[in-house]
């Protein structure tokens, strides 16, 4: 029988022979491979993202807030029609009391107009307390951050991203001079070091104030957020749970602020963008199908043209199955030097996207740079040895006929 | 060594029926020279098919060597064209992206013979029809009349007991098509069973036996006495 070597060579001849159809093929399945790695590796990349940004954050960290967002079956009947209780400063304090818990910081936020005489704009404005710092590991450039202070008391002290420095303070020294927010002056104490974004905030263009200077600013008596940590990763529940009880009593008895550690947070996450990948990569498995039905029907062609080769191959003495195995090793090389290609394509991109967002950590999952390959090698297999299957059944001189 | 009876070839176009073959019965022993001729249509490119089994009649036993063929599987069908049958075409039927030496090489290829001998037979093959000179060249290089000679020598490279050849000259000018039937008639003398339909009378006559057909049958049957 014919040797595995010669059907190799005699393939690959064909794959030169017919040079422009080959390298359609392979760019056909290259663009759907590479489409894939990309796509999935930008969804991938954007859930390693939010992990990194929840890992520098501190693994042993609680976020309160008010609502329940949880719909458990455990709602009294006298809750039923009335909004919930406002996250007050005396909750945030009264959180302190579990022994698990080693630091707070309360969170108020919101968007006011920031202006020293002729320049203004638009900022986010947060509002907290000393412990924030430490909490969020944020780096001071210059001065000093808001001093620890009773939280119920309001100072007119502010600290202020560096973009907001170079703006509003242009070849200037900020510390030290004033600047109004809002309808309030706020003296500037401190500017942020440069830690790029983080967690949706770009903390180059943010506006940090006492927490009770930001409640009085937006009139908002509630808090946003609570954020507790721990003092150890393993008290992380028992920390919830008390906390939960505390603000529970202090409310009479009524459930209507959400307790989550941050992991929980984290794992929703994960779960959200890892459904993202998913879709994206069902996006780019579209263009995977696509390649294929291009390739079927660059295929479907070929062996239309070639079916008076195939006739000529069995009048001289090739077995069907002969036959068969020839344009199946020519499909299967075929496939795969588009994986290769598609495959190339791919780092390539990732390349790329990590020059420009360094540092956005694009990587395509295995799973989906395995079912980019797998499906082309079928669409590229299965499409190209149909027909040929086809062709190998007709007797040599019907073959022959067709031109 | 040639055995055909009662065969039929009956043409399906639309709801018209053909009748290309009707009731052949013939017999030819091996190392005869046999000429096939007839006005066009009368089926002499049927039979030579059905001869090569490229073809399957509709009716009737064909016997090879004294073996049915006719019903065989496709493997062992195969086995037979690649080693006992020859075929030489009127329009050559080259792969276009091979060279001389792979196209004549491609029979050894599929019967499994390893590439060094394959080189060694194809190109001893060529030399001997005169393209020793043109055996890296690819079809479209070269003339008419060598691609025929490539094609005899692809059709003859895993020496077969019968050689079948439709109109070899039919595209082909007069020098070449006479220089292709001399090579036929060598292979015929060195004891080949050489079939050649042809249209030309002159080459026809050439054969010490002479079939004429008409309408799907063989009218008359001469067998000259040297
Ligand atoms: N594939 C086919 N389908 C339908 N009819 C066919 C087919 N092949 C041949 N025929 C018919 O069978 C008859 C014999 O054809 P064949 O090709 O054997 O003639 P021929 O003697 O070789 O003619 P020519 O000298 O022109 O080559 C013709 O009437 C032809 O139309
Ligand atoms: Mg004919």
């Amino acid at each position: 029988m014919m040797q595995p070597g010669d059907i190799l060579r005699f393939s690959t001849r064909s794959l030169t022979g017919f040079r422009t159809r080959t390298i359609l093929m392979v760019i056909a399945m290259a663009i759907g491979v590479g489409a894939v790695v990309v796509l999935t590796a930008l969804g991938e990349g954007a859930r390693r993202y939010v992990v990194n940004e929840f890992s520098s954050l501190g693994t042993n960290l609680i976020i309160v807030f008010p609502g329940r967002t949880e719909t458990g079956g455990n709602v009294p009947g006298m809750l039923v029609g009335r909004s919930p209780r406002d996250l007050t400063l005396e909750d945030a304090v009264a959180v302190l009391r579990s022994r698990h818990v080693t630091r707070i910081a309360p969170l108020n936020i919101g968007s006011a107009y920031l202006s020293r005489g002729r320049l203004s704009r638009e900022a986010p404005v947060l509002g907290t307390t000393y412990e924030f710092r430490d909490i969020r590991r944020l780096e001071m450039g210059r001065g000093s951050f808001l001093p620890p202070a009773d939280p119920t008391k309001a100072q007119s002290i502010c600290v202020i991203g560096q973009t907001l420095a170079e703006e509003l303070f242009p070849n200037e020294e900020p510390i030290g001079q004033w600047l109004r927010i809002g309808d309030r002056r706020f003296r500037v104490i401190g500017v942020l070091g440069s830690k790029g974004r983080s967690l949706g905030f770009d903390t180059d263009e943010l506006a940090i104030i006492p927490v009770a200077s930001a409640q009085q600013l937006f009139n908002q008596p509630s808090l946003f957020r609570i954020l507790v940590e721990t003092r150890h990763r393993e008290s992380l529940d028992t920390a919830r749970e008390e906390i939960r009880r505390i603000l529970k009593d202090r409310h009479e008895g009524d459930e209507d602020v959400t307790v989550v550690t941050q992991d929980a947070v984290l794992a929703t996450f994960d779960r959200i963008l890892r459904t993202l990948t998913l879709a994206v990569g069902g996006i780019a498995a579209i263009s995977l199908a696509v390649a294929g039905i291009l390739t079927m029907n660059v295929m479907l062609v070929a062996v239309s043209q070639r079916t008076a080769e195939i006739g000529l191959l069995k009048a001289i003495g090739a077995s069907r199955q002969q036959i068969r195995n020839l344009f199946f090793a020519e499909a299967a090389l075929l496939s795969a030097c588009g994986a290769i290609v598609g495959l190339g394509l791919g780092a390539a991109g990732i390349l790329i996207i990590r020059q420009i967002y360094p540092a956005f950590p694009a990587a395509a999952p295995l799973w989906a740079v395995a079912a980019a390959v797998l499906t082309a090698a079928l669409t590229g297999v299965s499409f190209s040895v149909m027909p040929a299957r086809r062709a190998a059944r007709l007797d040599p001189v019907i073959a022959l006929a067709k031109r | 060594m040639i055995s055909l009876a009662g065969i039929d070839r009956i043409f399906q176009v639309g709801d018209q029926t053909v009748h290309a073959l009707a009731n052949v019965n013939l017999e030819i022993t091996a190392g005869e020279y046999v000429s096939i001729m007839g006005p066009s249509g009368s089926g002499k490119s049927t039979l030579l098919n059905i001869v090569g089994l490229l073809d399957r009649p509709t009716d009737g036993i064909y016997k090879l060597d004294g073996r049915d063929v006719t019903g065989l599987s496709d493997e062992d069908q195969a086995r037979v064209r690649r080693e006992k049958i020859g075929f030489v075409f009127q329009a050559f039927h080259l792969v276009p992206r091979l060279t001389a030496l792979e196209n004549v090489a491609v029979p050894m290829m599929l019967a499994g013979i390893g590439i060094n001998e394959r080189r060694r037979r194809a190109a001893k093959s060529l030399g001997d029809f005169g393209l020793g000179d043109r055996m890296d060249h690819r079809p479209s290089q070269l003339s008419g009349g060598q691609r025929q000679r490539v094609a005899m020598a692809r059709a003859t490279i895993m020496r077969p007991p019968v050689l079948l050849a439709d109109e070899p000259t039919g595209n082909l000018d007069r020098a070449s098509g006479h220089e292709v039937v001399g090579l036929l008639e060598q292979l015929n003398a060195s004891g080949v069973t050489l079939i050649v339909v042809t249209h030309d009378p002159e080459l026809g006559q050439r054969a010490r036996r002479q079939l004429h057909m008409v309408d799907g049958s063989i009218d008359t049957d001469d067998v000259l006495q040297p």
